[in-house]
Formats: C-alpha cells, structure tokens, sequence
C-alpha cells in the first residue's frame, strides 16, 4: 500500500455510488428545458446514389412537426469534416454516399412523432454502384488519406538473401464500439445567438467548434459541456458533432430546446466504427525463426471521408512491429475510400489491427519451423543498439517486454501447460486445445504532436472546499477520479473535498480528445499544474505570515506546518483571502520530446511504451466451431499506477472487449452495402459467460522512467491488444486439428462459423496429401 | 369489464384509464413517471439496461409471498403490469440513504465504469438476491446475467459482487417490512375480470378467462395476440408498427397452466420458459440446456413457448425439439378445437395454421421411453443469449444396436421449423453406428438448401447441421469425448 494520501490507492470510481442508485445523470436524463423538441435524423437507405428528389412538404405538413431542417436551413459551413478535409456534408446534398447517411431532420414534441413523419418524405435516388472493398479502391486509387510508407533497410534485398521466404494474407473485421448509451445532445438556445450543448462527446473543443461552423457564429457564442458519457471508446471522439450540430440547427430555427437521441439501430447504422483490414504480407526469416526481412501491405476500408482515418492508418503501421525488430522492413498502407459510415477512432486507433499482423507473422514463421510460437516471439523481440530501432527510427529506451513476458510465463506455467495440451489434444479426436502467450507494446502520444496538450481549473472557495475542472472527460475509464487523487495529493486534502466537475468548454479552451490513453497523462499534469501554482502561492503565504522560508511551509494531511504552528487548510485558505492572496488558477501540460516527420516516416512519435503480455488457453469443438477461453493469465505495465482499482477494471474492460472485437464481434454488410448488424440481437458482444472461469491479472512492478504524472503510465487501449493472445489460441487449436502441420489462417473475427470452416480446409489439404501419398 | 388497470410503482398505487395501449414500461418510466434511472440500451430486449423488477403474488406458494422477476422494461407494455408492482433502481435506497446490499457490493467491487449498465445489472441481481438468497455458482450469475450486457467492466468485476452478495446488510427493511401489506394490495386488486384500456381510439384487452379471450379474439380477428412481448415489443419498437387492438394472454389462468400426465407434458400457450424451465429439464435434459440459452432470463421470464410457435419463426427454438420429440399443438376458436402435429402448423415462411380469431392453446409433448434420447443443439455466434444460426433436436429411439425411429427438426435451415425426412430415413432401421450418422449427415444436404444472412454462411449452416448428427452419435458412443456445449455445472433458470 502506498504511503501517499490520495494517489496509488485503489479508490472507487467517484461516481460509484450513483451509478448503483440510478443517480448519475446523462445527457437523455436531465430535465428537459420547457418547450424543449425531439429531433429525429433521416438517412438514406442507399450506399451509393444520386439523389434526385427530396420533397419534404408531407413531413412539413404532419400532424405534430415543428420543423424540418435541411441543408438550406445551415446557416453557416454546411460541412463538419474534423479534419478539415471538406468531404463530410451534414446532410447528404446531391451523392448519397453511404446507407445511413444524413439526409434530413425532423422536430416535433416527442421523436416518435417526428420519425413517423420523416417517413412521409418523398425520395428519388439514381442509383450507383457502391464500392465496397479495399481491391476496387486500390485499383481507383481513391484514398481518404495520403498513403504512410515506413521503410528501414533494403526490403527486397532483405526477403532475397533471406533462408526461407512465405507470403500470406490476413483480414481482420472491424468492430462497432456499443457504448451503452448511444449519441445524445441536448442543445439550448441562448441571448444575442448564443447556444449552449450538451453532448456526449469525448471532444468538446470540437464539438463546439463544429457547432459555431454550421451556426456561422465565433467558437465563442457556444457552449459545449458533458458531465459523462455512458461509454465512448473513440466513439464519440468525432461522431458526436453530427448530432450536436442538427440539435443545434434545430434550436437556432426554431429557438427552442432540441434533443437529438438515437436509438441503437440509427446509431450503429449512422456512425463510424473500427477500420478493417486486409494485409498482404511477405516474409524473410531463418531456420531458427528469425526475422530478416519483413514487407506489410495495409489497407482498409475507411468508409467515404477521411474523419480520423489517416492518424488510424498510420497508427497500424505503428504497431505492425509489436514488440519485434525486423531487419529490412518496409510497411505501407492505403486507406481506401467505400462507401460505408467513415470508419473512426477505437480504442487503439489502428493499433490493434497493426499488431494482428505481426502476430500473424510469428504464427506463419512458427509453423513453418516447427517451432513454439512463444520462442519464435521471444527470439524477435527488440533488444539493444540497432536492434532497439523501429520502422520509424524511433529508438525504443524503455523497453521491459522480456520481463513481462517472463513474468506471464511463470504465472501461465506456460511450458507445463504445452506439454499437457499437447496430451490432450492427442487423446482427444472431437476437443482440441490451444495455447498462447502474446506480448503487447503501445506507443503512447497522439501522433498529432499540436494534440499533445492540456489545461486545467482549480478554484479554492473561502470555506476551503476546492473546485476542479479540466479538458478531459469521462466516459467511465475513471478519469475524474485520478485527476481528483493528483490534486487531492498536491493540496494533501482528502477527496471528498475536491469537486469534480463537468467538462465544459467554457472553462477550459481549446483542449484535445480524451483520447489516445492520453487523459490522465495530460489532465493529470495539466491539473498538478493548477493545484501546484495554488499550493506554491498558499507556501509563499504562510512562509510570510510565519516569518519563514517558503521551504519551511510543511504540508501535512489537511494542515500545513510552519515554525512549530498547524494550520488547518480551511483556516489557511480564510486567511489568505483576507489576504487579498489569488485562490484560482490555471494549469497547462504539453508533453516533451515528441515530434514526428510523416513525409519522412521518421522521428519520435511516442513519449513512451506502455507493456503488457497475456497467456489464453481455449478449447474447440472441432465438430461445431465452437469454443470457450478457459483460463488467462496477464501482466500489465502501467508504470506507478494512479489507482490500482481503475487501472485493473481498464485491463480487463479492454481485454474482453478486445476479445469480443478477435471472436464474436462480426460486422456484415451485405452486397448493396447495407449493414445487416445494427442492434444487440444481431452483433455479439461479449456477455458475462464469456468472461474467461480462470482470469489471473497482475500490475508490472514499474514505474515510469519518463516524468509521468507520478510515474503512471497510460492505460486506456494497450489491454486492448492483450486479447489476440485468445485469438492466437484458438489459431493453435485449428492447427492442432492436423498436427500443427499448417497455419490456422484463422482471420478475426474467428466466430465458431471461421473456426469450423479453417478445421475444415486444414481437413482438406491433409487429405489431398494423403491422395497425393 | 373493468376500465382501467392499477399497478404499485415501489409502493405507490398508480391507476391508469388513458394508457397507449403499446406504451412500454421503459416510456412510462423516463417520460411519465420521470423515474429516469432505468435506461434504454437497445430497445429490444437484449442488453438489459432497462431491467426492472416485477413483483407479483407467488402462485407457487399459493400467492402468500411475493416472487420477484427481472424483466426488460423496454418491450414491456405497460397494461401488463396490473396487479404487480413494478420496482425500480430508485426503490432500492433505504429511506436514510444508504445502499441496498446489491448496490453496495457493486461500489466495493468496482462493479461500475461509465454507469450506464449498472441500473440495469443492480436491479437482475437485486430480483437474483431477493429469489435466491444464499451464495451463487459462477455459472448461477452467468445465467443470471445473460441479459445484461457490460462493456466496460469486462464483468469480473460484477461477479465478483454478485459473489459478495451472501448478507442482507444494507438496506432491504424498507422494501421487506411492507411486502405484506403489496402483498394484500396485489392479491385485492387481483379480481380476475377482463379488463380494458386505451387513448385514441386504440385499445388493449386483457381478458381474464379462457372464455372471455376466444370471444373478444371472435370479435376482433385482426387483434394482435399479444403473449410475453418479446416479440411483438420490437414491432412497436423497431418497426413502429401501431398496434389495435392487442389482446393479452397474460392473465387467462386456463392457458397459464402445466400439467403432466403419466406420458405427456402439456404446456399452455400462457407458460413462461421460466416456468416450463424445470419440468423439461427433468424430461428431456438437453432440452433443458436449449431452454436455459434461449434468450436471457429476463426474457424467460416474459416470453412463452406458445409464443414461440405461435409466431411461426424459422429461427425460434422451442420448435425443432418439440417436433423432434413429436409435439401436438392445440388450437382453439370459440366455438372450436383442433390439433395437430406440431410440424404441420408452420406452412411457410410468415404463414401458420392458425384461422382468424383463434389462437395456439397448449401444446402436449409426449414423455420420452426408456430407449429414446433427445439431443438438442443450438449453434449461435456468441454461447448464451444469442439467436440460433442452426438449432436441431435430434430424437433417437434405440432397440438393440439399431436405430428403431429418429425424429429430426432443424430451425434455421429452411423458411420454417422443418423436419429432416432423408436423415431421418438414412437413420431409421440403421445399425446405431458411425457409418450410418455418415449416411444421414450426406443425406441432410438433400433435405435443406439453407440461406446466407447475418448470422451464418449457407455452407456453415449445412455443415454444421450435419456435424450435429455426428455429434448426436458421439454423445451417445463416447462419453469421454463430449462436446463443448455443456456448461460447467448443471443450472437452473
């Protein structure tokens, strides 16, 4: 346990005990202002079209609507691209480009109303064929996003000179982030144009910036603010300024309160999701599966406008390393315009999907050698000198992968557990089990350098009570509750007197997403900041009213010393108004020594890495496909953790959710490029069953060799990755169908469907051998 | 008939005479009652942030305790709460404040991250809590739990407190001292009349005798029959379909029944999954397993086998092992009953036997002799509350090392629940051996050319409705060789 007051200590999320009472309100919960209107979004039921006619007079004349909103009624930009690339319309204008897209809105007194009535619209599209795969973009070259390369080495010369050589293919789906509470934003007219939203978004700034945009006012007449999100996990980083800005359209047509609610089908269809991706790979290795020369393919399909696509796209190339050092590599990627929702942030950002890929190479290369895919990993991870140099020349300083690694290996008992997999899989013709341990580097920055930064708010009242505010927001991840530990620490107060408040724009500007891992690291700082320039301020004043120097100002719990006097901190604080002493102040981080050169596919993107490995038995029914994770064992580095009990809920939250994304978690689209997986009934997310029967998790005892806030390291995303050791596992199981003799070439999502129909092709070369024999 | 319905929202008497009659329990909370702690999710029953508790008069102890069940109140209309009281995550806080034992144990667990589940999963594990007091298997609160979806927390988390929740420390007197006096106020109100109500012109009937229900469903042939609601609650909800008139069958006592005869079990139309659950479970074992996945408790609680058949669904899952096991529905109009095999009901896609103005009554599933073995099997994406890309029951009666009769119905492969007439043939008189589970396994592509949707490829569902047959012989051969579906310890629903 730690000696500290407020940090390390494994405290309960400040929200706790209203979440179990049905206390914490969200957005859709709060009072509606009087007068206040539903909004309900039309979109088009077609990928790609021409839109010929929209008549909208029925909807207008409807029993109940107060107003329709369209293109002709923005007054301001009519485009809310958040990338600037001018290629996302609020409303569909004269392309549909895909199903789902915007077309209209609808205002009555209740949304059930205003839905039947956008039903009266009448429509006519010219329909055009939709593209849907990343091949046909490819040969129309039609990127949303300049295409990254990294390139290290001489690749070609590297796969020629090297002792063996295999090519492959691997695609892997993406994933709908099925936060509980779907899109909402409550928007409220104000004086002199104002207009104040409430949205749940994990971007305020952007938010309100996208607002004043459409409205045509200065950022400075807006308002935007959220208390919590009922989940986000990248989500809601871009997609809620649609329904932000059409609630505030509403409310500035009819100057009246407007929410916009989605329900879970409009929301899956409307909004972006996690990339899929195809990689074609070439290999170089040895006989002792090492790695020399390694040469990725990257595409996927970002849906029709850039949104955050690019920085994703580069973040897989990030990634496409792991923890591996590859001699001659070279790593490119196409983000591939479709017709699809923009594909958009998830936790990881593109790093998952990197990451596959290079657990699929070690999978090939240990096939192919016969060897444990574990010494095959171990025998590439990154080391010293030029060995520690990346694809983007960055090198790794901080690296603890081989003690992770080691750590899970005893914890797992991993080589005891082959061997007895290896019985059983002999003595079992129906049951085979699988086994694997996976390691997990993540770089931690935005690779934006500009977003690396934060502010914060502190306010000391007169009665000693303190009032925080900060850019980042909550989504569930615990933020709020760190940041209160690291002032509650700095002003040695306990933390029911450090208010937590909500994320409002109003407070502090201009601040970046919560997102990246990056909340605690920035906020944390930004806030230290706030408290320590109070703290330092409140020294100076007793040192003063004590004839002391300021570095005989003790601060103890609650009190200060000074010269043989306790002052309680209240007292401190009365005081010290009286004396005219200022009790607010800002706070502002920006993190050091990053700085990234895209052209150039050089530099030092990352502050540091955060590090993790995780070991997952499975068994298959080889009859069925389907499968149970029966036991996993992890070990996570998350530097000096903040809050033992947040950072544990965030490893196994993003593992399951990680492990949903490998297994159950399958988008279909049929051919006219409609999504048929839009609600629970259809798209599978983990349920508690699924939760591994054995689950053992351990913090890494690191801490931080960077200047962290208190040598924390980052943990939103990197448990994330930590689920491909279950899809790994269930690879081993397929190929253990025939004697490990062939990879699985299990692609993710491996539902029971992909599991069955790889036993199945395995099944079939064995048996074109055996005819061959 | 009575013209208004009466309900305890915690313990306040709420009489409702203008009610839509599809309003949802979930709409009447957040915009009637205000009570805005209950969230929607998905509007469909199966993410279970909206679950609520429903409290009513135990007809298991002859109505002399309260039996309290977790229902989504999402697809719930709200007519068919009268006679109950309907609890909510606001009723759970004793009066000073503190925290109901299922609420505290979640707060020490950390059994919360964005807080957006956590009303829902509070209240199944406050009705879990409440039903069965003592400490819980894992796969007791996986069960438990299978309707509530968490994605943040990964779970651990709330099994853990789901664990923790042995004591009744924390605040319950509140809701315990006064479950006399609901009791007494539900038991009066319980007056057996049909009753009606309606806003603008729209109306939902609920009669209250098996007489009272032929008569209105005579009147009004086009009324939608309206059973658990976890189907017809998505028409409203997901296709916004208006609805009129509904007549509910809830409360007709006749179709409420279960009874079992020396060689059958006959289930009317009215009974829950959940209260089918452990009279299937003793028959037919596997049976008991497909039951005890099919939805999530939330929904056995509300939805009926009845309903099951009666909305003719390719994909349902009571039908194949009732065919399997060679079921005889019955049907009843006013002034008529018929039966028949329970395969000759489904005639098509979106078409059953079924006239205007009757409706499904019961359904007999004889008992299984000595030498008969039931397989059922339940193929989804994900293990529990998912919806069955392939389901099969495999009947199988055994004289000597020969295969005497099989029975075979497989949902998902055809337009309708539809038996295997080819495997089955393949298998009849066929020595109980691999060879001949090969031979029905190849004639089984003869019997269904399966669809490609969302849920499975067509080659998936044919190979793995053949791998079924295999694995049906397997289970019987070679114990030591079982299979995955078996969960980890016997459950009850």
């Amino acid at each position: 346990m730690s000696d500290r007051l407020a940090v390390n200590r494994p405290l309960a999320h400040d929200s706790a005990a209203k979440h179990v009472a049905g206390e914490a309100v969200y957005i859709d919960d709060m009072p509606e202002p009087s007068r206040c209107l539903e909004v309900y979004v039309a979109w088009a039921d077609r990928a790609h079209a021409r839109l010929l006619k929209l008549d909208l007079d029925a909807v207008r004349r409807a029993s109940g609507v107060v107003a329709v909103v369209t293109t002709d009624d923005i007054p301001g930009h009519t485009d809310i691209s958040p990338v600037g690339r001018h290629d996302e319309p609020v409303f569909a204008a004269e392309t549909v480009q895909f199903w789902g897209q915007a077309l209209f809105a609808v205002a009555a007194c209740d949304v059930h109303t205003a839905r039947r009535a956008a039903g009266l619209a009448v429509i006519a599209y010219e329909d055009l064929e939709p593209r849907l795969d990343v091949d046909a973009a490819r040969a129309a070259e039609d990127y949303v996003w300049p295409p990254a390369h990294f390139v290290r080495g001489d690749t070609e010369a590297g796969l020629a000179r090297a002792t063996r050589r295999l090519d492959g293919r691997v695609t892997m789906g993406g994933q709908d982030h099925f936060y509980l509470e779907g899109h909402v934003a409550l928007a409220i007219p104000g004086e002199d144009g104002d207009m104040t939203v409430f949205s749940s978004t994990q971007h305020p700034s952007e938010v309100q910036h996208m607002v004043a945009h459409v409205l045509g006012i200065p950022s400075n007449s807006v308002t935007v603010e959220v208390r919590r999100m009922g989940g986000g996990f990248g989500g809601k980083e871009t997609q809620s300024n649609l329904f932000a800005c059409v609630a505030a359209l509403v409310a500035r047509k009819t100057s009246r309160p407007a929410k916009c609610r989605l329900d879970r089908d409009d929301d899956m269809i409307m909004t972006g999701k996690r990339h899929d991706f195809t990689v074609d790979y070439k290999l170089g290795f040895d006989d002792d599966g090492r790695i020399e020369a390694v040469d990725m393919h990257f595409a996927s399909r970002c849906g029709y406008s850039a949104d955050l696509s690019g920085p994703i796209n580069d973040r897989a190339l990030f990634h496409a390393d792991n923890c591996y050092f590859y001699p001659d590599v070279s790593l490119l990627c196409h983000p591939c315009r479709t017709n699809m929702a923009s594909a958009t942030a998830f936790r990881g950002f593109g790093g998952p999907q990197g990451m596959v890929a290079a657990e699929r190479v070690i999978e090939e290369i240990a096939i192919a050698c016969g060897l444990d895919p574990l010494e095959v990993r171990k025998r590439n991870f990154y080391g010293d000198g030029e060995r520690a140099i990346t694809p983007y020349h960055m090198t790794i300083e901080d690296n603890v992968i081989e003690r992770v690694v080691a750590e899970v290996e005893k914890d797992s008992d991993y080589w005891t557990k082959r061997d007895a997999v290896r019985r059983f899989n002999a003595e079992n013709r129906w049951q085979k089990k699988g086994l694997a341990l996976t390691p997990v580097k993540f770089g931690i920055s935005f690779t934006m350098t500009a977003y690396n930064q934060a502010g914060a708010l502190v306010h000391i009242y007169k009665d000693g009570s303190v009032h925080l505010n900060h850019g980042g927001t909550e989504m569930g991840q615990g933020l709020f509750v760190k940041v209160a530990q690291v002032v509650a620490e700095e002003l040695q107060l306990p933390l029911e007197r450090i208010k937590i408040t909500a994320t409002t724009t109003a407070k502090v500007p201009n601040t970046s997403a919560t997102a990246a891992s990056s909340g605690s690291d920035l906020n944390g700082m930004a806030a230290q900041a706030a408290a320590r320039t109070l703290r330092d301020r409140l020294t100076a004043f007793a040192a003063e009213q004590h004839q002391a120097e300021p570095s005989e100002v003790y601060w103890l719990p609650g009190r200060i010393a000074v010269k043989g006097n306790e002052i309680a901190f209240a007292d401190l604080v009365h005081d010290a108004y009286m004396a005219r002493i200022p009790l607010s102040a800002t706070g502002f981080y920006k993190t050091p020594e990053i700085h990234w050169d895209r052209a150039a596919g050089r530099g030092k993107p990352f502050y540091y890495f955060a590090y993790g490995a995780a070991c997952s038995e499975v068994t298959i029914d080889t009859l069925t496909g389907e499968y149970r994770v029966d036991r996993v064992d992890i070990v996570h580095d998350v530097g000096r953790s903040l809050n033992p009990a947040i950072d544990a809920g965030q490893i196994e939250g993003g593992f399951i959710q990680g492990m949903g994304w490998l297994t159950t978690e399958e988008l279909v689209w049929d051919e006219q490029g409609r999504l048929r997986t839009h609600a629970p009934s259809t798209y599978k997310i983990p349920t508690c069953a699924d939760r591994p029967e054995i689950f053992n998790l351990r913090l890494l005892e690191n801490e931080n060799p960077k200047a962290t806030i208190h040598r924390s390291k980052a943990v939103g995303e990197p448990p994330l990755m930590l689920a491909i050791s279950v899809w790994q596992a269930l690879s081993d199981a397929v190929a253990a169908t025939a004697d490990h003799q062939h990879p699985a070439r299990l692609d993710p999502p491996a539902t029971p469907e992909k599991v069955l129909m790889a036993i199945g092709r395995l099944a079939e070369i064995e048996a074109t051998k055996e005819a061959a024999e | 008939m009575r013209r208004r319905l009466r309900f305890l929202l915690g313990h306040e008497a709420i009489e409702l005479e203008t009610v839509d009659p599809t309003l949802t329990v979930l709409e009447w909370l957040r915009r009637h009652a205000h009570r805005r702690g209950t969230k929607e999710g998905c509007a469909e029953g199966d993410c279970g942030a909206c679950s609520v508790v429903v409290a009513e008069p135990d007809a298991n102890h002859d109505g002399r305790r309260l039996r309290y069940r977790a229902v989504n109140a999402c697809i719930q209309f709200i007519a068919t709460l009268d006679g109950c009281q309907l609890l909510t995550v606001e009723d759970l806080k004793g009066p000073d404040g503190s925290l109901h034992p299922v609420q505290r144990a979640m707060v020490d667990h950390h059994g919360s991250q964005c807080g957006f589940c956590t009303p829902g999963f509070v209240m199944t594990l406050a009705a879990l809590h409440h039903e069965e007091p003592g400490p819980k298997s894992r796969g007791r609160i996986d069960d438990a739990l299978a309707g509530n979806l968490c994605r943040c927390t990964g779970y651990g988390p709330i099994i853990r407190a789901a664990q923790a929740i042995t004591t009744t420390t924390g605040a319950t007197a509140h809701l315990t001292d006064r479950e006399p006096e609901v009791l007494a106020r539900l038991l009066a109100w319980r007056d057996g009349a049909t009753f009606a109500v309606g806003e603008a012109g729209r109306t939902f009937m609920s009669p209250g005798s098996l007489d009272d229900l032929l008569r209105l469903a005579a009147e009004h042939p086009q009324a939608t029959i309206l059973a658990g609601s976890t189907d017809v609650g998505l028409w409203v909800t997901k296709q916004q379909r208006v609805l009129d008139p509904v007549i509910w069958l809830g409360r007709v006592p006749e179709l409420a029944a279960i009874e079992e005869t020396d060689d059958a079990l006959r289930i009317g139309a009215g009974v829950t999954y959940a209260q089918a659950f452990a009279h299937i479970a003793r028959l037919w074992p596997q049976a008991g397993e497909l039951n005890r996945r099919l939805g999530s408790e939330q929904i056995r609680h509300a939805g009926t086998i009845g309903g099951n058949i009666a909305n003719g669904s390719p994909i349902g899952d009571s039908p194949p092992w009732l065919i399997a096991a060679g079921a005889t529905l019955h049907l009843a109009r006013a002034d008529e009953r018929r039966s028949m095999p329970l395969e000759d009901f489904f005639i098509a896609y979106g078409r059953q036997d079924r006239g205007l103005g009757e409706i499904v009554e019961a359904v007999t599933v004889p008992k299984p002799g000595p030498d008969t073995a039931l397989h059922c099997y339940k193929i989804t994406k994900r293990f529990d509350q998912d919806i069955s890309a392939v389901c099969a029951g495999i009947q199988l009666r055994r004289e000597g090392q020969r295969i005497s009769e099989a029975r075979i119905a497989y949902g998902g492969m055809a337009a309708t629940p539809k038996r295997a007439a080819r495997a089955e043939k393949a298998l009849t008189g066929a020595p109980f051996e691999e060879a001949s589970f090969r031979r029905a396994m190849a004639a089984l592509a003869e019997d269904y050319q399966p669809i490609s949707d969302m849920r499975a490829s067509a080659a998936y569902r044919l190979k793995v409705a053949q791998n079924l047959l295999l694995k049906a012989y397997v289970e019987s051969s070679d114990a030591t060789s079982l299979c995955l579906a078996g969960r980890r310890e016997p459950v009850r629903v």
